[in-house]
């Protein structure tokens, strides 16, 4: 296989496990702090599809040119709109549940994730949307036909991904927020013993989580160009299967997942056969589980006295 | 914008009264036809088709005096184009509903499973899109096709690619449902007969619901392939053909009717992706003398029959036809009367063979201009 071609899977696969990364860090912080998988996640990113798309209809439509400004615009609007989907999920959906037996949240996140799948397909309806491409800037390195290329939408999404992972990791480790969290991790009890309001951390960690999946959806948007109200089923699950491969609970590990998973199907794509990539993809999940059931990175879960 | 005028209000007033009348009137006697296809999912475009075109040969049919001076009365069943759904929709037509007979549905993938049903039960439907060649091929009676089948479209898109785009290096994408991978087979069985299935350089399936195809695309530009023909539905075309066009292909492209619909510019992200492309489809109705007057009233209506419209307007004339021709509802004996008669529909005199396929249809060649709509290309 010549340079170019392999050089191209890798930006291809890089680009779309970068994606399943920044989904993935929703379920993992989900399952982090409350211990649940909250499968409501992929439609919270389906939802900030729809709003990026509104939202640039809508700013296009009073004239604003400015790309950039509209972007930067839209980002924020979607991060904002999104992150209030995730905490109001949290109030309606889990919260009242905190006490119950694990399978009870569960099922009222399948719900939950119907519920909004159903409801935008009502809202909106049931065909694929979509907006043009805005970006059509590309870098290309090479000659000739034989070159490497990205597109700018592209390197923005490895690049946002990779930053933000950074962001977050930095946020749970040094701030004051932080420690509240992995206190509430580690001893919800014992943290509210010490003076820390535990519902609100929850409620901050689902709002972080939906912010992350709305910078997936805008670049998401912004990369594919159309959306229905069903793609957060099929992204769902792979994201999630990333966090679970990088070792649910593990911010790290979500994004190598991710990376993982990407990588993985867009080689075995490129190199062996599409028809059989989810396939391969799900054959390493179950292998990395078999040898070592905790993920990459995650660490064996502490039976608490 | 116009306010409507107190008359005219007044007279959309009357319309509705003498509606429900009608209805009221219609409940005793009436004959209840169930439309099947994907009303929502993502191929709800479809069935926005079929419905709008039963609906409105419905009210033309009801106008005239309805089936032996009874109205028909349109059941809506929804398959979302999932194959479970289906025989779901198809029961619940039957059993619930009591349907005497139903148009449907799209996807080949669903047709199958839920004609069993029908045939079970002797009700006689139509497909006005199924082109999977099994859906009549399993010796069912009362399955008719108000469309052609892969096993001529497929043979088309091959003919054209080696006698008019002469390619060297094809590669055959289909998305592994019963009519992608179909009408793809379909159209490396004609290159096969035409000495030219070495030129194949690629045959792979990708996955319905995914957007993101780059490796397949990459892996198509390391084949060297200069024509890509796919075999699938419009949601996995529009973004196949936009990341083909942003890695910098100038690939032609081919598919069959399942693409052919104006939505494919939305899920390509703009006209200018899909530009170029051909597509091969079911004659273009819209055009041939007699559904001229059909055509003129539906786009008054606010409604283009693009598409499958006029032939699923075709198949529920056709059921009524052979209603008022066979005096029954037995569902055996209206399918023997429709294989023994030449029925009059929108789309022009229309008679079947044993299996219920159309003795004489006819796919045409469609391309993409770079406005985002699509013509006829004249042979």
């Amino acid at each position: 296989m010549d340079w170019h071609i392999l050089a191209q899977q890798l930006v291809n696969g890089l680009t779309l496990g970068s994606i399943y990364g920044l989904i993935a860090i929703g379920y993992t912080m989900v399952y982090g702090i409350v211990g649940m998988i909250n499968f409501a996640h992929g439609d919270v990113y389906m939802i900030s599809a729809y709003v990026t798309a509104i939202c640039l209809a809508v700013l296009f439509s009073f004239g604003i040119d400015s790309l950039p400004f509209a972007l930067l615009v839209t980002l924020a609007v979607t991060m904002l709109i999104t992150a209030a989907y995730g905490w109001t999920i949290e109030r309606v959906a889990y919260r009242p549940l905190r006490g119950a037996p694990r399978l009870a949240p569960l099922i009222s996140a399948i719900g939950m994730s119907l519920v909004l799948q159903n409801g935008v397909q009502l809202s909106q309806g049931a065909k694929t949307q979509g907006v043009p491409s805005l970006i059509p800037a590309t870098l290309r390195f090479g000659e000739g036909n034989d070159f490497v290329q990205i597109t700018l939408v592209q390197l923005m999404i490895i690049v946002v991904s990779l930053t933000s992972m950074a962001a977050l990791t930095w946020l749970i480790q040094r701030t004051s927020l932080g420690r509240q969290c992995r206190a509430t991790q580690q001893d919800r009890r014992m943290a509210a013993i010490l003076g820390i309001n535990t519902d609100r951390i929850i409620s901050t960690v689902f709002v972080i989580g939906a912010a992350m999946a709305a910078i997936a959806g805008v670049l998401v948007t912004l990369n594919y160009g159309s959306f229905d109200f069903y793609i957060g089923f099929v992204t769902g699950i792979k994201a999630f299967t990333a966090a679970v491969l990088g070792g649910i609970g593990s911010l790290p590990g979500a994004m190598l997942g991710g990376l993982i998973l990407g990588l993985s199907e867009a080689l075995f794509s490129g190199m062996v056969n599409t028809d059989y990539k989810d396939v391969f993809a799900f054959s390493l999940l179950v292998l990395v589980l078999i040898f070592r059931p905790t993920g990459l990175l995650g660490k064996p879960e502490v039976e608490k006295v | 914008m116009n306010h409507p005028s107190f008359p005219r209000c007044l007279l959309a007033v009357a319309l509705a009264g003498g509606l429900s009348l009608s209805n009221l009137a219609g409940a005793v006697d009436t004959i209840k036809i169930g439309i099947a296809g994907p009303m929502t999912g993502g191929y709800a475009a479809f069935g926005e088709q079929f419905w709008r075109g039963a609906s409105q040969a419905a009210e033309d049919i009801n106008a005239a005096g309805g089936i032996d001076g009874k109205q028909i009365e349109l059941v809506k069943g929804d398959d979302a184009c999932e194959p479970k759904q289906a025989t779901a929709v198809a029961n619940r037509l039957l059993d619930q509903d009591k349907v005497a007979a139903v148009v449907g549905h799209f996807c080949s993938s669903s047709t199958i499973p839920a004609s069993e049903v029908y045939a079970d039960a002797g009700v006689l439907v139509i497909t006005p899109g199924s082109t999977n060649p099994q859906v009549t091929e399993r010796g069912l009676p009362t399955v008719f096709r108000m469309c052609g089948r892969d096993d001529q479209q497929g043979p088309l898109a091959a003919d054209f690619i080696v006698n008019e785009l002469k390619a060297k290096k094809i590669a055959v994408v289909h998305d592994k449902d019963t009519y992608g991978q179909g009408i793809a087979d379909a159209m490396r069985a004609r290159l096969k007969e035409l000495n030219a299935d070495d030129r194949v350089v690629l045959y792979e399936g990708l996955t319905r619901g995914e957007k993101d195809f780059n490796a397949l695309v990459t892996k198509i530009k390391a084949a060297d392939a200069d024509t890509v023909y796919f075999g699938g539905l419009y949601n996995e075309a529009g973004p196949l053909l936009r990341q083909l066009r942003e890695q910098g292909l100038k690939v032609n492209f081919l598919s069959g009717d399942g693409s052919l619909d104006p939505a494919i510019v939305t899920t390509a992200g703009g006209p200018q992706f899909v530009e170029g492309a051909y597509m091969t489809s079911v004659r273009e109705a819209r055009n041939i003398a007699s559904s001229q007057d059909v055509v003129k009233k539906m786009k008054e209506a606010g409604f283009d029959p693009a598409g499958f419209t006029l032939y699923a307007y075709a198949a529920l004339e056709a059921i009524a036809a052979s209603m008022n021709g066979a005096k029954t509802g037995d569902g055996m004996k209206l399918a023997e009367w429709l294989k023994a008669h030449t029925v009059p529909t929108v789309l022009g005199p229309k008679t079947w063979d044993a299996k219920g396929d159309l003795n004489e249809t006819s796919f045409s060649l469609f391309v993409w201009g770079p406005d985002g709509n699509y013509t006829e290309m004249q042979k």
